[in-house]
């Protein structure tokens, strides 16, 4: 993965100390709260329900062992001993002190981290795949690229402080596991027929209040201008976004107030003043960034290992894991293993302190000693010798680390919502904790198959909610927490924006809601057909039907 | 004491202003709320100076004046003989166009000073607007910032191609001199420093 150099290394050094003294100013009365503000999200820090909630980069999702051990002893010497990975990769410590960010952040410099442009009106981490560099439908890995644009992301003059957020995601596969559609830029790279690195570029995507997959705005960029495009597009943005109104300030409303093709004229007039400006990107820079993610040094094994095919025949426990949690690897004889931050009836996406050093030394023992956080909220290790993967289950189940339930719908993304988070609706973790305990038994989960359930505590959508199979929303009547639910809304080539499927449920309601949709399924789906097939096909109507049967029922007795 | 910075040759020091800021006179337009806020930041584009407003402006008989753009566009002949002696000066709004500007004054170049007035902090148009000026219309006289200008965008500002800072005055612009280096070694390639790190080092 990629290391810091002098250069890297003196502008983390330097933000930390421009960091404390935005601080102590701001202790010292010298900064307002609304000066004090945008610096200190432009620096991951929120100000939340309990305490400050600090949002920690891990660019492309990619740690190593030492900087997860890092993170393990900053929870439990700054916090209670836990973090929450989110959906877009990074890290999240839910109780720090204001006065201790400077400390936890001099700390993570240490281990070549920080906390910049984590959150605020500015372009935020870049994020990708997680199976970057050792999935097989990979073309291209996008992982050099996009540390070519966090580094000209990073406290980029022109763009310090935008309309909005700007979330900027790449991809490098045939089957899109970035979710770029859903992103303000999405990147897709590509080679293109000349055998060349391209660019295909989404643009105008996001969930939030107003969910809106992005448009194509080119199919065909030479990668040595991603940096002067994005120059373009933001530029435009920056000056024509909406600043007025916070909810009609994202790209997404800035594109289709203009209309694509408007807004495609005035980006490709501004790309013309940029193309081929000094920050072009040079062959040198992409081949010195790139060396960091050359393949690591496999052995040259069997497509099969016989030990682990012995662990398969003989113990369905490892089995069931095996097969949610291994995912094909470019090199024969290694896997990719989700380990899962999805255990039944734990916080979605939290891990202990505890569990990040064990998983920091398993990724040290059995993954060259790296590993990623996947959008999902699990931890990957990228590079596990089939051989290993009997050992490596072991130790991850004596953690908690190995929930048979990868793909399933028990692994449900889900947004720290009511519990933590002050723009909350509604809860979220505790719907995500009771659906988990409702679908406890393994067989019938598996026999479910593979089901992506999202939960947003409110309209932001941090648990993209949209694109979830299932889909929760919580929302507020009168002051009382309800919930809706969509169905039908997909991450991917597909991606789709779910569906409402009616009035909203109680907290109570929603495992039932749940095991009625899944009912609804199983009866009706074809052979293997997966749920959102079986939804796409049908469409959300005998869904619909079920679900509110009894309701209806009731309300019919009501009136008689 | 004065609160302008001015940057010379790389070197910030607090210098006297030489030029007298013009302001429009206030409207008797209501205040525009949403959803009962005041609407904080106005549109691209958006027109809020009335002609009364313009013909109302006073404009110093004497010295430097640094003029609004809606005035200098509909008052130019009048200003034509002190623009020669190099003795006026515009000021825009984050949210006013940089081609009314040129349309109105083809050669930025004879204008010594052009100062972009930023309403609220948290605007960054004023970066854009700053890179423009400079990379596109090749102003290479004094770009100032002025209104609400603090010390934690003057980094931004100074690479965005600004070289003089009218601090806001309740702050110490001699404490905000030293956050004009926050940074020595930024990545990208900006107005300041046209090349990124990788073509300025051999990294
Ligand atoms: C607890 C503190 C949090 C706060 C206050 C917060 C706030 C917000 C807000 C206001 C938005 C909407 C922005 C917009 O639509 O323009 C948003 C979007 C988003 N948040 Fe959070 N968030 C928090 C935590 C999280 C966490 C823990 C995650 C990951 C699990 C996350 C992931 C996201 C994502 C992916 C979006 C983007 C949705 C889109 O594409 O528009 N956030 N957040
Ligand atoms: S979706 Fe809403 S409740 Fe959940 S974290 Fe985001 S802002 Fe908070």
């Amino acid at each position: 993965m990629y290391k810091y150099d002098e250069i890297d290394q003196t502008l983390v050094d330097e933000r930390v100390a421009q960091y404390r003294d935005q601080t102590k100013r701001y202790l010292a009365g010298e900064l307002s709260d609304e000066e004090f503000r945008p610096l200190r999200l432009q620096n991951g820090l929120y100000i939340q329900r309990h305490a400050p909630m600090l949002r920690i980069a891990v660019p492309y999702g990619m740690l190593s062992s030492k900087q997860l051990h890092k993170l393990a002893d900053i929870a439990s010497q700054y916090d209670k001993a836990y973090g929450h990975f989110s959906t877009r990769q990074n890290m999240q410590l839910n109780w720090p002190l204001l006065e201790d960010v400077p400390d936890i952040l001099a700390e993570l410099a240490k281990v070549e981290m920080h906390a910049i442009q984590t959150s605020g009106n500015c372009i935020r981490n870049i994020t990708t795949d997680q199976f970057a560099g050792v999935a097989p439908d990979e073309v291209v890995d996008p992982r050099a690229m996009a540390e070519v644009m966090r580094q000209w992301s990073t406290f980029h003059p022109e763009f310090a402080l935008l309309p909005r957020k700007f979330k900027i995601a790449v991809s490098g596969t045939k089957q899109d596991r970035a979710i770029v559609q859903a992103h303000d830029i999405g990147m897709e790279f590509y080679l293109d027929a000349q055998q060349q690195l391209a660019i295909k570029v989404w643009v105008g995507g996001g969930l939030g209040r107003t969910p809106i997959l992005g448009t194509v705005i080119r199919e065909h960029l030479e990668w040595q201008h991603a940096l002067t495009y994005c120059e373009a597009i933001v530029r435009v943005y920056n000056l024509h976004g909406r600043r007025d109104n916070a909810y009609k300030a994202r790209i997404k409303i800035l594109v289709k107030a203009l209309g694509l093709d408007e807004f495609k004229r005035q980006v490709e007039e501004e790309w013309a003043h940029l193309k081929d400006a000094p920050n072009t990107i040079t062959e040198r820079e992409l081949a010195r960034v790139a060396q960091h993610f050359e393949p690591m040094p496999y052995e040259a094994l069997a497509q099969h290992d016989a030990s682990y095919d012995a662990a398969i025949a003989s113990n369905p426990a490892f089995a069931a894991w095996a097969k949610r949690s291994l995912h094909a690897h470019k090199m024969p004889g290694y896997r990719a293993v989700t380990l899962s931050l999805k255990t039944h009836g734990q916080a979605p996406g939290d891990a202990t302190s505890e569990q990040m050093h064990t998983v920091a030394d398993l990724a040290a023992q059995y993954s060259f000693g790296e590993l990623r956080v996947s959008h999902e909220q699990n931890l990957i290790l990228a590079d596990v010798k089939l051989s290993d993967a009997f050992a490596l289950w072991e130790k991850a189940r004596a953690q908690g680390l190995a929930s048979p339930n990868i793909g399933l719908l028990t692994d449900i993304i889900c947004c720290p919502g009511g519990d933590f988070c002050s723009l909350a609706n509604a809860k979220s973790i505790p719907i995500a904790q009771a659906i988990q305990m409702q679908f406890d038994n393994l067989d019938y989960l598996h026999d479910i198959g593979e089901l992506e359930l999202n939960i947003s505590g409110c309209m932001n959508a941090c648990g993209h909610h949209h694109i979830g199979h299932i889909g929760i929303l919580g929302i507020d009547k009168d002051g009382s927490e309800w919930y809706q639910v969509t169905l039908g809304g997909s991450q991917g080539n597909q991606a789709s924006i779910g569906t409402v499927i009616g009035p909203s449920f109680s907290a109570e309601e929603m495992p039932q809601v749940v095991e009625k949709l899944i009912s609804v399924y199983l009866t009706e789906r074809n052979g293997e057909e997966r749920f959102i097939d079986t939804v796409r096909r049908l469409g959300i109507a005998p869904f619909k039907a079920h679900v509110y049967a009894d309701k209806n029922a009731a309300k019919a007795e009501g009136i008689a | 004491m004065s609160h302008l910075i001015t940057l010379q040759a790389d070197v910030a020091k607090i210098t006297e202003d030489a030029w007298q800021f013009v302001a429009l006179p206030p409207s008797q337009q209501e205040v525009r709320k949403q959803a009962g806020k005041v609407v904080l930041f106005k549109l691209t584009g958006e027109q809020t100076v009335t002609p009364e407003q313009i013909a109302g402006t006073l404009i110093p008989a004497n010295g430097k004046v640094l003029v609004p753009l809606t005035v200098f566009i509909a008052r130019k002949t009048q200003l034509q003989a002190r623009l020669d002696q190099k003795e006026v000066g515009v000021w825009l709004d984050t949210h006013e166009s940089l081609t009314d500007l040129n349309q109105a004054q083809a050669d930025l170049n004879a204008l010594p000073i052009i100062a972009v007035h930023v309403e609220r902090f948290a605007d960054g148009r004023i970066f854009s607007l700053g890179s423009l000026l400079r990379s596109r219309y090749g102003f290479k006289n004094e770009l100032r910032a002025v209104g609400d200008v603090l010390r934690d965008q003057l980094f931004f500002l100074k690479r965005s191609g600004f070289n003089s800072f009218a601090m806001r005055t309740d702050r110490s612009a001699a404490e905000a001199i030293a956050s004009l280096n926050d940074f020595s070694r930024p990545y990208q390639g900006a107005v300041d420093e046209a090349r990124p790190a990788f073509r300025r080092y051999n990294r």
